[in-house]
């Protein structure tokens, strides 16, 4: 069974199209990115699958369960899939260790000893350790976004969704951050992952879709189609990340 | 120490270079302009004003030194009461304008009342001045004698300024509200946050933190504006001064109440100006 199942999904802001009846599957473990142009509507799709933004048409399904099912209530779906920004978005006023449990402790009550044990270990594992009661202004921003991933984590969720966590960063910050989703990869976790950097979709993805205009207008696995593409936009899309030296 | 990822720490043998040194003159004729060019425009108005034909009479009946400190006790204690007014008010009006604006921002249909309340609400006291308000609380609501309400003309007077100011207020929490930048409220929402859980950890004390400076000022203001109630008898420092007047013609305690106020809101509006400073500091380091 599919991980997550997105059907006919379809979504207008105002008049205006940005999901045109988009259908993708993700199985477990499997890891999906999503590229094109801005505002080909991969992180508003992103956005979709944890209810960030409300579709007007069409189902996403989670374990075969509408995410619109009562079962996952407020925050049952929200402690499942796990999200990280482009801008981090981690809580200001609220020190390292402080924004790793807030929603655990707050909305999930897990016990406050074993979400503080499981920050530590994922701080470490990420190279943060010592840095429980730093503020994120306090960080640079590739440090931010180790915390904002550790945030994601914190739940145990079985689904995380990255959306463009590297555009924000200076170049050299870049690869520890790609590092720790890689490793995240091997240890089984299904992500979907929109992203510019097409070397590391081409070296993390199982799949790659490629959006325009609110369609996945090609997908395949990135061999195929980062070597091969079919469709004369993904060619031109490709050809000008190679010019710009992306990939 | 938190420093850049694996960034080497700055090993630094000499200091930099000072930046270029002034010599004594560089330095010293600026300052010496100043004080010069203040000392005689001050002198200058001070001198018109002592020879001016009226200055004797505006002295003895302004700033008259026995007048002020004869009239000083009575005076300082209203003003007591005019602190203690404030402080309290100053609590009550933090407390209840944030109430008013997180009214306001809740959304969903259940929420409507409060949402329509609360726009009445500022709408009405902000549209009335505070002067009316304290006479009509201050007046009419102990001749209403309701049992069971105090009765004080100090309390209601008090009512009266803490029900305008929060209109104020909440629109300054409000505005502090809105800036929060929206990839706060798509995190707290990710993070399975309720709406309130929402407000009460991620909104609320970032806008504090954005609208302190502001609300400073506007406790600046209420700390004079606390003298309104002298119109409905409160015996505070204002109404100690008139009473003063009253029985001898000298306007000097007047004076004494002018001094008295100063010395505590100079030194508050110095305060605001520091948080403000240090506030745009922080938001200026955020940024870079």
């Amino acid at each position: 069974m599919d991980k997550i199942s997105i059907e006919n999904v379809t979504k207008y802001y105002g008049s205006n199209l940005v999901l045109d009846g988009v259908d993708l599957s993700v199985k477990e473990h499997e890891v999906v990115c999503l590229i094109g142009a801005s505002g080909s509507g991969k992180s508003t799709l992103l956005r979709c699958i944890n209810k960030l933004v409300d579709f007007d048409y069409g189902t996403i399904k989670l374990d075969g369960v509408s995410i619109d099912d009562p079962q996952f209530g407020k925050r049952e779906l929200h402690k499942r899939i796990g999200i990280v920004f482009q801008s981090y978005n981690l809580f200001p006023h609220m020190n390292v260790l402080e924004n790793i449990m807030l929603a655990p402790c707050k909305v999930h009550k897990v016990p406050s000893k074993e979400i503080r044990e499981k920050a530590y270990e994922l701080l470490d594992l990420f190279g943060m350790k010592g840095f429980e009661k730093a503020y994120p202004e306090q960080m640079s921003g590739g440090q931010q976004q180790r915390v904002a991933l550790v945030r994601a984590l914190a739940t145990n969720p079985d689904v995380l969704l990255l959306d463009e966590v590297t555009a924000a960063l200076d170049p050299e910050l870049i690869g520890g951050v790609l590092k720790i989703i890689k490793d995240l990869k091997t240890k089984g976790m299904t992500m979907v992952i929109v992203t510019h950097e097409m070397g590391f979709a081409r070296d993390v993805a199982d799949q790659v879709c490629f959006l325009e205009g609110g369609i996945i207008l090609e997908q395949d696995n990135p061999h195929n189609l980062f070597s091969n593409p079919q469709h004369p936009r993904t060619r031109q899309f490709l050809q000008r990340i190679i010019e710009a030296g992306r990939l | 120490m938190i420093k850049g990822d694996s960034a080497p720490q700055g090993v630094r043998e000499t200091p930099p270079p000072a930046r270029k040194t002034l010599t004594i003159r560089e330095r010293v004729i600026p300052v010496l302009i100043s004080v010069i060019s203040v000392v005689v425009v001050f002198g200058f108005a001070a001198y018109f004003i002592t020879r001016a034909e009226q200055w004797p009479r505006i002295k003895l009946q302004f700033f008259n030194l026995n007048a002020i400190k004869e009239a000083f006790p009575s005076v300082a204690r209203g003003f007591l009461v005019n602190m203690r007014v404030w402080i309290i008010s100053l609590g009550a009006i933090a407390i209840w304008a944030l109430i008013l604006a997180i009214f306001r921002s809740l959304n969903g249909p259940w929420f409507a009342p409060l949402r329509v309340f609360t726009v009445v609400y500022i709408d009405l006291f902000r549209g009335l001045p505070s002067l009316l308000l304290v006479l009509l609380f201050g007046f009419g609501v102990p001749a209403l004698h309701i049992p069971g309400l105090p009765k004080t003309s100090l309390f209601w007077g008090a009512t009266a300024m803490v029900l305008s100011y929060s209109a104020y207020a909440a629109e300054v929490y409000r505005s502090g509200m809105e800036a929060v930048h929206d990839g706060q409220r798509a995190a707290a929402k990710a993070l399975g946050l309720s709406q309130w859980q929402t407000l009460r950890h991620a909104i609320v004390p970032q806008a504090v933190r954005n609208v302190l400076p502001a609300l400073l000022n506007l406790a600046v203001a209420l700390q004079k504006d606390v003298a309104l109630l002298s119109v409905i008898g409160v015996r505070d420092a204002v109404r100690e001064a008139q009473i003063y007047t009253a029985k001898t013609f000298n306007y000097s305690s007047l004076i004494a109440a002018a001094l008295l106020f100063l010395m505590a809101t100079i030194p508050l509006a110095r305060f605001t100006d520091y948080v403000a400073k240090k506030d745009r500091q922080r938001r200026l380091q955020r940024t870079v």
